[in-house]
């Protein structure tokens, strides 16, 4: 049964990762084909210095991640601890209905129906230009909104609503309170919903791809490049990409168990 | 050891530098016009065809490079993949571009629209030297709004080592079953059309809305015949010999065949379509002073003879057609002479019910 | 008491002005748009001309179905074989599955070609064997394909997380009472592990029926899918935007009713969340 149990988790990972290693194995062909391996050079690695194009978009694709990210995160965390205050249950179902819809509704939809909004408002006021930084920035907020929402959510409704009330009878102000009784405990959710908004913005394609103008991010580049011949270079960048989340997730991990090992190491001595 | 190592790994870096077969290696520019930086620090957005301009690949002359080093103006460049793409993004008011490079029929449309600037030919210096029969063209008849970059063909590319060398110089062959499922088309309607109308010996630019529906049909008919449709991704396929025979713009089949030496090319007997892509600048342009500098520069004979190198289109260029170091100099498929020239028709812009009618029926094909 | 919370239901303002300004009123823009010809005159036209696109709709929801159904049928075993492993080793398989998330899904996508290609490494291995190639790519198949390995971890990863909490001793309980394994998965693991089923299949499904790159990679541009056709009108100009608008608001009533139903099946409420 063991054996059996293993085999599966080892094949179900094999068809996970043939074509990560199928993309890793010919972003070191020496010719241009990503189709037939002809030998192992380094060219296309060393070409991505020189790739402005690609490096642009990288720098798009990082000040967009990181800007949406953090003002998402803001105001997603002020946004939830005011729905949780809302009392009427009907309007608090409401506002979460409508908090749902971008992540419940296709990419396609959610960034069309952006794209019209921009171009509208831009031909009201008579823009030359309706898409750009701001669009895709706004765009990406507004998606990554529900995910930090829902993510703090859990957490304040497992905060102990007495002790806001006690820091109050204390005499701290509620922002006092706020920031020194509530925002610690829910702090992993906010943690959470930031990093889960980074990524989720890193990655995105379908609604940058309606809302970014020039302004394009790094999945736009190379969609435009697998519609072309796609050469080995992206699969070069895309592996560093890989290696770089694999890294640091490997790293996260490591460092993770270790606190965990010395906390139980302090508890265990806290016990003796 | 490790020097060893080291050793192979320059050499591995410096061979891909010289890789390249055909391909205008850089040399110190030697400018016709002339140029300065009073726009320095300004921005300068394009809008061009994917692997339309030369980019430095394989030690060639990186054009947009070469001309922010020039000017100080910082290029912002961008790639579109069909005219109607292009059309969109201009149309809905979206972004705002200040060079674009539509082809014939999308200029007569843009113009119909009153989308694009005149340009101030008296700015550029280097017109001159743009050849004679590609000026005053039906779709800018009077050259207010058009520079030509680009002067094209389309023809079928098929790959000898896997059909052999004697096929029907014919669009039919993508219809015939000997070449089931390697066969490619274009995944754009215009040029789709383009190929069955042949067949048919219609009027590209009929009004005939029959004409439109005999020609659906027929590439309904076509439609199990084919591998896909594609545009650029033409290349690897070809290049590969994951397809046998395609049609495409004949400039790009001397790009595969740098990659693969089985494949060959021939215009068919029905004859095809012939097409000018020429530079213009939008209504909304921001830049439009940086713009003619930009234009002028590709004009400029060793900028031009880079890019024909490189993309391998025909140019309307006297300065790179007439220069005997041009590596695709008097090349015959390119540069046909009159006897062997094929038969050829212009696409013009049709009127926007038949437009509509025909870009339906395409949406029809590929549901079908 | 009453004072101190409306101050705190006034910070979800700016949020609720956010999601009405970008949220909603980009819908019903969408929605004015379906609603309208080219020249913002009331017209039925567009709704009417999607018949045209039943088919594209049709094969876009078979091939949706078929993916999630063997999307569960891969992931559930998966996710009970992860739970089955020792902590660190299930910490690293939950890694394991969730890293090709953070690569680029077109990248992901595209490599298939080259695996899949007629020239590519199945069937280049195929013909060294002395085997005859098969047709894989740009056939139904590849699309499917690609849809079951671009959305799979979204269905692995919840179906895990609610099987790693189930409560152990019911399994013993139910083993004590003399229930055999088959009978042990179907009343009690298959039950508890709804919650995690549903969210997995509406977060395969959602994005399998309305892809616009996957098809056009894998079913070589000949498979029309409706995501496909949404994407080719926006990309035909504003006069397309009326008609594009009607599909794209038909695609949401459908995932919205798709959701409608699996929320009816899921008896833990807001369960629809990783």
């Amino acid at each position: 049964m063991k054996i059996l149990s293993r085999l599966y988790i080892a094949l179900i990972i094999l068809f996970l990762y043939a074509p990560v290693a199928v993309m890793i194995l010919f972003s070191f062909n020496s010719s241009v084909s990503v189709w037939r391996f002809s030998g192992f050079s380094t060219r296309w690695y060393s070409g991505l210095a020189y790739n402005t194009t690609m490096l642009n978009a990288l720098e798009h694709t990082l000040v967009i991640a990181l800007l949406s990210a953090l003002l998402s995160t803001v105001l997603g965390t002020a946004a939830a601890v005011g729905i949780e205050a809302i009392r009427k249950k009907i309007t608090k179902k409401l506002v979460m209905s409508v908090t749902q819809v971008p992540m419940m509704n296709a990419d396609i939809v959610t960034g069309i129906s952006l794209m019209l909004l921009f171009i509208f408002i831009g031909k009201l006021i008579g823009l030359d230009e309706s898409l750009g930084f701001f669009t895709v920035l706004i765009a990406h907020i507004t998606f990554n909104l529900p995910y930090v929402i829902l993510s703090v959510i859990p957490k304040l409704r497992q905060t102990d609503a007495h002790l806001a009330e006690a820091a109050l009878d204390l005499g701290c102000t509620p922002l006092k309170a706020f920031f020194k009784v509530i925002l610690p405990s829910i702090s992993t959710g906010i943690v959470t919903g930031l990093i889960m908004a980074f990524t989720l913005s890193l990655d995105d394609f379908v609604i940058s791809y309606f809302t970014c103008g020039h302004y394009q991010t790094l999945p736009i580049i190379i969609y435009n490049m697998t519609k072309k011949s796609v050469k080995p270079d992206t699969y070069a960048l895309s592996t560093l990409i890989f290696i770089t989340v694999f890294v640091l997730l490997i790293l996260y991990n490591v460092l993770q168990t270790k606190s965990e090992k010395k906390r139980a190491a302090a508890v265990f001595k806290a016990r003796t | 050891m490790k020097k060893l190592l080291c050793t192979i790994l320059i050499l591995t870096v410096l061979s891909t530098l010289f890789l390249s077969g055909c391909g205008y290696q850089y040399a110190d520019l030697d400018l016709r016009a002339e140029f300065d930086e009073s726009l320095k620090g300004t921005e300068l957005t394009v809008y061009n065809w994917g692997e339309y301009i030369s980019d430095g690949a394989g030690g060639t002359i990186d054009v947009n490079k070469e001309f922010e080093k020039l000017t100080g103006i910082k290029v912002n460049y961008l790639t579109f993949e069909s005219n109607e793409t292009m059309y969109s993004q201009i149309k809905s008011g979206g972004i705002s571009y200040d060079i674009i490079i539509p082809s014939d029929y999308m200029i007569e449309r843009l113009i119909k629209e009153d989308m694009l600037q005149t340009i101030d030919l008296s700015k550029i210096t280097n017109y001159d030297l743009i050849a004679k029969q590609y000026k005053n063209l039906f779709f800018d008849e009077k050259n207010e709004y058009s520079v030509p970059y680009n002067v094209g063909m389309v023809g079928m590319i098929y790959n000898t080592e896997l059909v052999g060398k004697d096929i029907e110089h014919s669009w039919k062959v993508l219809w015939d079953e000997k070449y089931k499922n390697m066969a490619l088309n274009f995944n754009n309607p215009r040029d789709a059309f383009m190929t069955a109308q042949m067949i048919l010996g219609q009027d590209l630019n009929t009004l005939n809305k029959a004409d439109w529906d005999a020609a659906a049909d027929l590439l309904k008919q076509g439609k199990k015949n084919l591998q896909t449709y594609v545009m650029d991704e033409i290349y690897g396929k070809m290049e590969t010999g994951e397809a046998s025979v395609a049609p495409y713009y004949a400039g790009d089949y001397l790009t595969m065949l740098e990659n693969n030496e089985n494949l060959a090319f021939f215009y068919p007997d029905e004859g095809t379509n012939i097409f000018v892509d020429s530079i213009c600048i939008p209504k909304n342009a921001k830049n439009y002073q940086a713009a003619l500098q930009y234009i002028n520069f590709l004009l400029e004979p060793d900028i031009s003879t880079a890019n024909a190198e490189y993309i391998g289109y025909a140019s309307p260029n006297t300065a790179v057609i007439e220069n005997k170091d041009y590596c695709y100099y008097q090349n015959e498929i390119l540069y046909p002479d009159e006897a062997d020239m094929p038969k050829v028709q212009y696409y013009h812009d049709i009127d926007a019910d038949v437009r509509s009618y025909y870009e339906n029926l395409w949406s029809e094909i590929k549901l079908y | 008491m009453n004072k101190k919370s409306f101050g705190s239901r006034l910070i979800a303002a700016p949020y609720l002005v956010w999601s009405a300004l970008f949220i909603v009123i980009p819908l019903l823009i969408m929605f004015y748009f379906a609603l309208t010809d080219q020249n913002g005159v009331f017209t039925l036209s567009n709704l009417s001309a999607i018949g045209q696109y039943k088919k594209a709709f049709l094969i876009s929801i078979l091939y949706a179905v078929i993916a999630t159904a063997i999307t569960l049928l891969l992931a559930y075993p998966m996710a009970y074989c992860m739970t089955k492993s020792g902590i660190s080793t299930q910490r690293m398989l939950f890694m394991i599955v969730m890293i090709p998330m953070w690569m680029n899904f077109l990248i992901r996508t595209y490599s298939w070609i080259t695996i899949l290609a007629n020239t590519g490494l199945i069937n280049t291995f195929l013909t060294k064997i002395g085997l005859k190639p098969l047709r894989l790519i740009n056939t139904p198949g590849a699309v499917i394909l690609g849809m079951v390995y671009d959305f799979i971890p979204y269905m692995i990863l919840p179906i895990y997380s609610v099987m790693s909490k189930l409560d152990k001793s019911l399994l013993e309980a139910a083993e004590d009472l003399g229930s055999d394994s088959f009978t042990k998965f179907k009343k009690v693991i298959l039950p508890l592990t709804r919650p995690g089923i549903i969210s997995g299949i509406t977060m395969v499904f959602v994005p399998s029926v309305s892809t616009f790159y996957i098809s056009q990679k894998l079913g070589g541009n000949k498979t029309m899918l409706i995501g496909d056709a949404i994407e080719f009108l926006f990309n035909s100009g504003p006069a397309y935007y009326n008609i594009a608008s009607a599909l794209s608001l038909l695609l949401m009533i459908m995932i919205l009713i798709c959701l409608f139903v699996m929320n009816h099946f899921s008896d833990e409420d807001g369960g629809v969340l990783m």
